[in-house]
This record gives structure tokens, sequence and C-alpha cells, in this order.
């Protein structure tokens, strides 16, 4: 290494010294020492006790953990592909030459940017059993087959789909990236099926999807991801309730203890930092899972340009 | 076997926590520039508890010359303590709920308070013995007191005057039993003609879903056994408690009842379904009657104590009060002490408002009871709660309950609130909820107290003083076991 190489290196690390501080003290060390605490006897005020893999043994008998991880699966078996289908139809659609097409698309980003807690304390209200909007529209129409709409973030029957429900509302973000990958489709390719006389359902099928196929695999294994995380709306929502005065429960009975709550509870709560350290572990082993699996499946299905 | 590990990875924790603070000093920072000795304070509260606590304290730093306390409204007061405490530079007084009490104490993140009672020149016996007995339950923990109440309050049965003189009962006549509540509650259900939806009921037992906790011991049962069991499961008066739950389903329809709770509003808001006129009685704190003047101003009401529900108890009423507490690596200890020791303190000679001192103008301002067994003739004429003696009545009935101070009580609570909710919505019967959350809870017990063996034995192999001073061989702490005397 010449000097002016080792100078330029110096300068670089100094320039970027900030960023490897911040990584190493806020990211690096506590993800290193969160697997360490998952095999000790942590209650954050004291010392950690070595215990091997007794946190893990004791996860597979805890009863609450298997709920949450069976709650949060079909929270997310359900949002990702709704998420999925709505986002990309929005984006198709806004993709249509149409007189407005900048406000329509504008409309239907912005509710991407109102922050989560606002969105979740408005679908409280939406949800609302005795005075919803929903339900309001829905009344009318189920009254003439003689059944009455459910009470919706109160039923524990109908609490995950609702949720599943309010999900669609915030697409805007994968939408604006589908909406990004089929401005890359190249026209010719629609030319020239249109003039083999392809329908419109065959020329999607066959020209659009492929081609944005890898746009279609990063947004699938985004939104896995943040399903597999689903906190703050359901911590909102479970904490809102009327006359559920604490949102770690869960509540309707339980069926809105998510993972990531059960972990949060876990950890600050009940003292129980080594626990929940394993816990986050698990969840990123089954993230690592799915998205290595999501991974070889794609291998054959998602095409690159080049 | 449980191993030790290297110290160096215990120095993570705190350097985290000693950058945030550096950070923050700047802009936190504003010490009195005297030689007063400066006392952190955090509190949980806003509005008008908070403003109470304000004036208390600084009536206190007004008194002396030597103390100076600042106090900071601090959000999540709970994990920021926690952490602060964890990271060693916790507050020098903190505010915390009575449930942090024994799971931090286990975990030795208070400092007991006996010491600084004594070096005040009392027994720890007569310091206690000021109170009221329930709250000095709730101050004692394992035999040590850990934390001094700064909240207290007793909770009654509001019932709804008009409501009942529309339901042609007697409006001076609150239900005396559980039988007459449930009477009582049919008597003020009304039901829209035209669609027969609810829309008023007489009582409700999930409002305001609180003290769900402690319906069993209502009902004579428990939650820990004498030997410090768990009991949910095998004591039947329990069982007895969640089955006058499920009646009251039964009466209303467990489905059209939940409807009609999700219509419910906020506690603190006009839509409040007692405020609004939804229910017609209530469980609820000392504290109600401060809303109401702010969210259902004339509401003609009155307040009992809890209906009977086991002959034997008689007359009930839940305690509650939060807790002032030493966090351990205070670096003020004896001065903290010394403000919480004037908070639970009173002038009881005081014959005007400016000579109430410390709990007795606390509770005067929040509109409380206090908890002490004494008060000033001036505190219990002019208290601005019209049915103070009803509360301070309360608190000296032999069966106040109070929160069971155990290690896992934080995941106990949620438990049986689980319990309710199924019971509620009539997803299990009673014996099936309680027997589920029994056996988790057993199992959770079993758990936390190994772990605080193991914690202490560990503490021991470091040779820590602290742990050194009780000895290993000491078994972890069983609670108070009865929980009700």
């Amino acid at each position: 290494m010449t000097s002016r190489e080792r100078r330029n290196l110096v300068t670089g690390l100094a320039f970027t010294s900030l960023w490897i501080v911040g990584f190493g003290v806020f990211l690096l060390y506590p993800v290193a020492a969160s697997l360490f605490y998952s095999f000790c006897d942590y209650s954050v005020l004291q010392s950690p006790v070595w215990i091997g893999l007794e946190n893990y043994e004791r996860l597979a008998g805890d009863g609450v953990f298997w709920h949450s991880l069976r709650n949060t699966l079909f929270y997310a078996a359900l949002a990702v592909p709704l998420g999925t289908i709505v986002s990309l139809s929005l984006a198709l659609l806004l993709n249509v030459e149409v007189k407005g097409r900048a406000f329509f698309r504008t409309v239907f980003y912005l509710p991407s940017i109102v922050p989560v807690v606002a969105t979740s304390m408005l679908w409280l209200w939406i949800f609302n059993g005795q005075y919803g909007v929903l339900n309001a529209v829905l009344r009318p129409v189920l009254d003439l087959v003689g059944a009455s709409p459910p009470a919706w973030l109160s039923d524990p029957s109908w609490s995950k789909p609702a949720l599943v429900l309010m999900s669609a509302w915030g697409v805007g973000n994968s939408m604006v990236i589908y909406l990004a990958g089929l401005q890359d489709v190249p026209k010719e390719l629609y030319e020239s099926a249109s003039i083999d006389g392809a329908s419109p359902w065959r020329r999607f099928w066959h020209i659009t999807l492929p081609t944005i196929s890898p746009v279609v695999y990063f947004n699938v294994i985004m939104s896995l991801i943040a399903s597999l995380q689903v906190f703050t709306q359901v911590f909102v929502i479970a904490g809102g309730l009327a006359g559920q005065p604490n949102p770690l429960e869960g509540q309707p009975a339980r069926s809105l203890l998510f993972y990531t709550l059960y972990l949060f509870s876990t950890a600050f709560y009940d003292l129980r930092m080594g626990y929940a350290s394993a816990m986050a572990w698990i969840l990123f082993v089954l993230i690592a899972v799915l998205t290595v699996t999501a991974n070889r499946l794609a291998a054959r299905s998602v095409h690159y340009a080049n | 076997m449980p191993r030790r590990f290297p110290d160096t990875l215990r120095l993570g924790p705190r350097l985290l926590a000693a950058t945030a603070l550096v950070l923050l000093a700047g802009a936190c920072s504003r010490a009195p520039k005297d030689e007063r000795v400066r006392v952190v304070y955090w509190e949980k509260w806003t509005g008008e508890e908070m403003a109470a606590m304000k004036a208390t304290v600084d009536a206190f730093n007004r008194s002396q010359d030597r103390i100076f306390v600042e106090f900071l409204s601090v959000s999540g007061i709970d994990r920021k303590t926690l952490l602060a405490t964890a990271g060693g530079d916790p507050p020098d007084v903190a505010g915390v709920w009575v449930q942090n009490l024994a799971a931090w104490s286990d975990a030795g993140a208070l400092e007991p308070l006996d010491p600084l009672i004594e070096a005040s020149g009392r027994t720890v016996e007569e310091f206690m013995s000021r109170y009221e007995e329930a709250f000095t339950r709730i101050c004692s923990y394992d035999g040590k007191i850990f934390g001094l109440p700064s909240t207290p309050a007793s909770t009654a049965l509001h019932w709804n005057k008009k409501l009942f003189r529309e339901a042609g009962l007697d409006p001076e006549r609150p239900p005396r039993t559980v039988d007459e509540l449930y009477e009582f509650s049919k008597k003020l259900t009304k039901r829209d003609p035209a669609t027969g939806r609810l829309v008023q009921i007489g009582f409700f037992p999930r409002d305001p879903g609180w003290w769900r906790w402690s319906f069993p011991l209502w009902f004579g049962g428990s939650l820990l056994d004498e030997a410090g069991n768990i009991s949910l499961a095998t004591d039947p008066n329990n069982l007895e408690a969640f089955r006058w739950v499920e009646q009251y389903s039964d009466l209303y329809g467990a489905e059209e009842l939940n409807v009609f709770m999700s219509g419910f509003g906020q506690f603190g808001s006009p839509q409040y379904p007692f405020f609004a006129g939804k229910t017609a009685m209530v469980f609820q704190g000392v504290w109600l009657n401060a809303y109401m003047r702010q969210y259902a101003p004339g509401l003609d009401y009155g307040c009992a104590p809890w209906p009977i529900a086991d002959p034997e108890i008689g007359h009930y009423t839940v305690i509650e009060a939060d807790m002032l507490v030493i966090p351990r690596g205070a670096k003020h200890a004896k001065e903290a002490f010394e403000f919480i020791e004037y908070v639970n303190s009173a002038n009881t000679a005081a014959t005007s408002r400016e000579e109430l001192r410390g709990m007795e103008l606390l509770c005067f301002l929040q509109e409380k009871n206090s908890p002490l067994r004494e008060w000033s003739p001036w505190f219990a004429a002019n208290h601005p709660h019209p049915f103070i003696d009803v509360f301070r009545e309360l608190a000296r009935l032999p069966y106040a309950g109070h929160v069971p101070l155990m290690g896992v009580w934080e995941e106990y609570s949620r438990e049986v609130n689980v319990v309710e909710e199924r019971v509620r919505l009539k997803q299990m019967p009673p014996e099936r909820a309680l027997a589920l959350a029994h056996d988790r809870m057993e199992e959770s017990w079993r758990r936390h107290r190994e772990s605080v063996d193991r914690q202490r034995r560990a503490a021991v192999r470091r040779g820590e003083r602290a742990a050194a001073e009780s000895s290993a061989l000491e078994s972890p702490p069983t609670p108070t076991a009865a929980l009700l005397p």
C-alpha cells in the first residue's frame, strides 16, 4: 500500500467512522449480545447466568408461544397474497394512460405516508362493531339475508381478518415499486403480441408477469418479513379497544397476540430477556428459512433481463 | 449447571446507557445553582395527578434548604426505570406501579427502605403502623419495605341515581349482594324495541377491566394458597367468581354484549359508558369524581362498597397505590428517602389548605383518600370528594383486596384476564379456562422461583455484596400467602 493509498484509506474510514461506530454499538453488539442472552437466564436487571439450551427447550413446550406463532403465520398467509394482489392490481390500473393519472397515483399512495399509529386509530373506528362505518354499510346489506355484521376487532374470530383488511390500506410502497417495474416492460413485446392476437389477460400472463417477476419476488419477500414482524398496529389496536386496558394480552381472547407482542411483553414486562432473545432468534431463523425457500422457488420462475 | 461468563460482556449495556445519557445530559441538566443535593424524581402521571404531585414536590423543596427534588414526568415509567437501573444510572426516586414491586425486588433492582426508615429514628413497625393496614401490605415484600404509596385509592360501586329512578328502583339504595346486583341489572337493562339491541345495561363485570384478578378474592377465593402455590383452578370459590362473570354474558347475550361493549369510549372521555349513561353501575376508584366533574358534570351518583359476594368476607374493596421506590444504584438514596418520607407524612393539626403537608396535600389535590390512619380535621371536613368518608371506611375493611406481591404478577394478571375473556365470550366453560391458566401459571411460577434461586447462587459465586448478605441457602421468597388477612 502506497502512502497515498493509506491516506485515502484513513480518510475513507474517517468519513465512514460515524456509521461504523453506530453500526457496531447499536446493531452489531446488540445482535451478538442477544444471541448470547438467548442461552442465559437474564432479567436485564441482573447479570446473565448461562443455562445452555433451556430457553429453547421451554419455548418448545410454551403453548402461548405456539399460539402467537400460529396467529402470526395466519396473518402473514392472508396479508402477503392480499397485499400482492391489491398492490399489483393498483399498479396495473395506474399504469394505464388515463386523464389525471398523476392525481390517482398520488391518491393511492397517500395512505402510506400516514403514520401507522394514526392509521390504526382510524381503523379502530372504521371497524367499530356498533358505530363503525364498515358495519353501517354492511348492516343493511346483510339484513336482506337475515345476518348481522361481526364486531370485527372485538370478535376473536374476526379480529385477524380485520387486521388483514387493514394491511391492504398500506400497499402504497409496494405499488410504487410495481409501477416502476411495469414501466420497464418493453412496449415492443406488447405490440407484437397484440398483432398476434393475444388477449389482454394473455399479455399480462406471458409478458408483464415474467418481466416484472424480480419485482414481485422482492415485494413478496419484503411483505413477508414485515407481516411476520407486525407489531405497531396490533399494539395500538389491542390497547385501544374499549375495555381492553392492556394491549399485551392480544385481546380479544389472545386472538391478536402476535409473535412480536409476546416477545415484547416477555422481555420488558415479565423480565425474561433471555427467553425473549431466544424467541427473537427463532423468528430470525424462521424468516431466513422462508426467504431461502422463496429464493429456491424463485430460481425457476424469476427472470432477470440480463 | 449455570456458569459464569466473562465480565466484559456485562459492560455492553452500561456503555450503551452511558452513551445515551451523555447525549441527553446536555439537554436535561438544569441543576439549581446552589449547594442543595439534587434528587431526580421520575413520575408517570400527566394531567391533574401530575399537577398535584408537582405541587407537593414544590412544597417539599420550600420546606427545607438542603435538598432539591427535580420532578420529571416520564412516559413508560416501568421500562425506562428498569433500563436506567440496569444501566447503572437510575433516578433517585421513581413512582412505579405496585405490580412492579415484587418482580423488581426479586431482581434486586430496588433498595429496601427498612434501613432508611430506621435511620430516621423510628422502627419499621412504628412507621408502617401509621397506614391503614391494607396499604402496609402492598408496601412489603419478602419481609422488607420496598416502596411507599403515592396515589392511594380504594374502589367502590358507583351507581347512577337518575337511571335507578327511571327503572323504578330506590335511588338511595345500592345493591348489597351480588344477587341484588344481578336483579338490579336486569331492571336497568334497556333494549331498542325495534331491533332488540342493547341501549343500556345495569352492570357489566368487564367495566373497567382493571380488577378482574380480584373477582376470585371478592368471592372468598385465592390466587395463591397458604403454601404459596398457584390456586387458580384448585380453589372452588374462584370458579364461583367466573360463573358470576358468565351469568352476565347469559343475561345480555355474549355476542350482543360484545357489540354493545365495542361502542364504549375510553375511560378519560365523555363516552365512558358510565358517564354516557350506558351502564348504571360500575366499580371505580376514588378518582372517578374528578373525572366526572370534567366529562359528565352534574351526574347524580352514589358510592357504596362492592356488593357482598361471600357472606364470610362481607363488604369488599380493592386497594391500590402507586409506589415511590428508590432504584438500586440511586446516587442520593438518603435524600431521596427524606422526600418519600415527606410525601408520606401529614400535618394532623392542619386548620387550612396552606397548612396541609405531604400526603394530605397530595390527596387533597388529587381528591383521593389518604392512606394514613389519622386525618387532620380540616382535611376530613373540607375534602373535595363528596363521598370521601365512604372511601376512607372502605380502606379500613378487613377484606380489602390488593394485587398479590409475587414476581410473576404481570403474567398472572394477564392469564386471569384471558380467563375472563374466554368466559365472557363463552369460548369455553369457566372450569376449563381456569385449568388452562392454572397449568400455565404453575409452570411459570416454578420457573420464576428457580430463576431467582439461580440468580442468587450466581451472585454469591461472583461474591456480590448484596447477595452475600442474604444467604445462598435461603429459598426464594414466597409471597404473602393468603392475600387476604
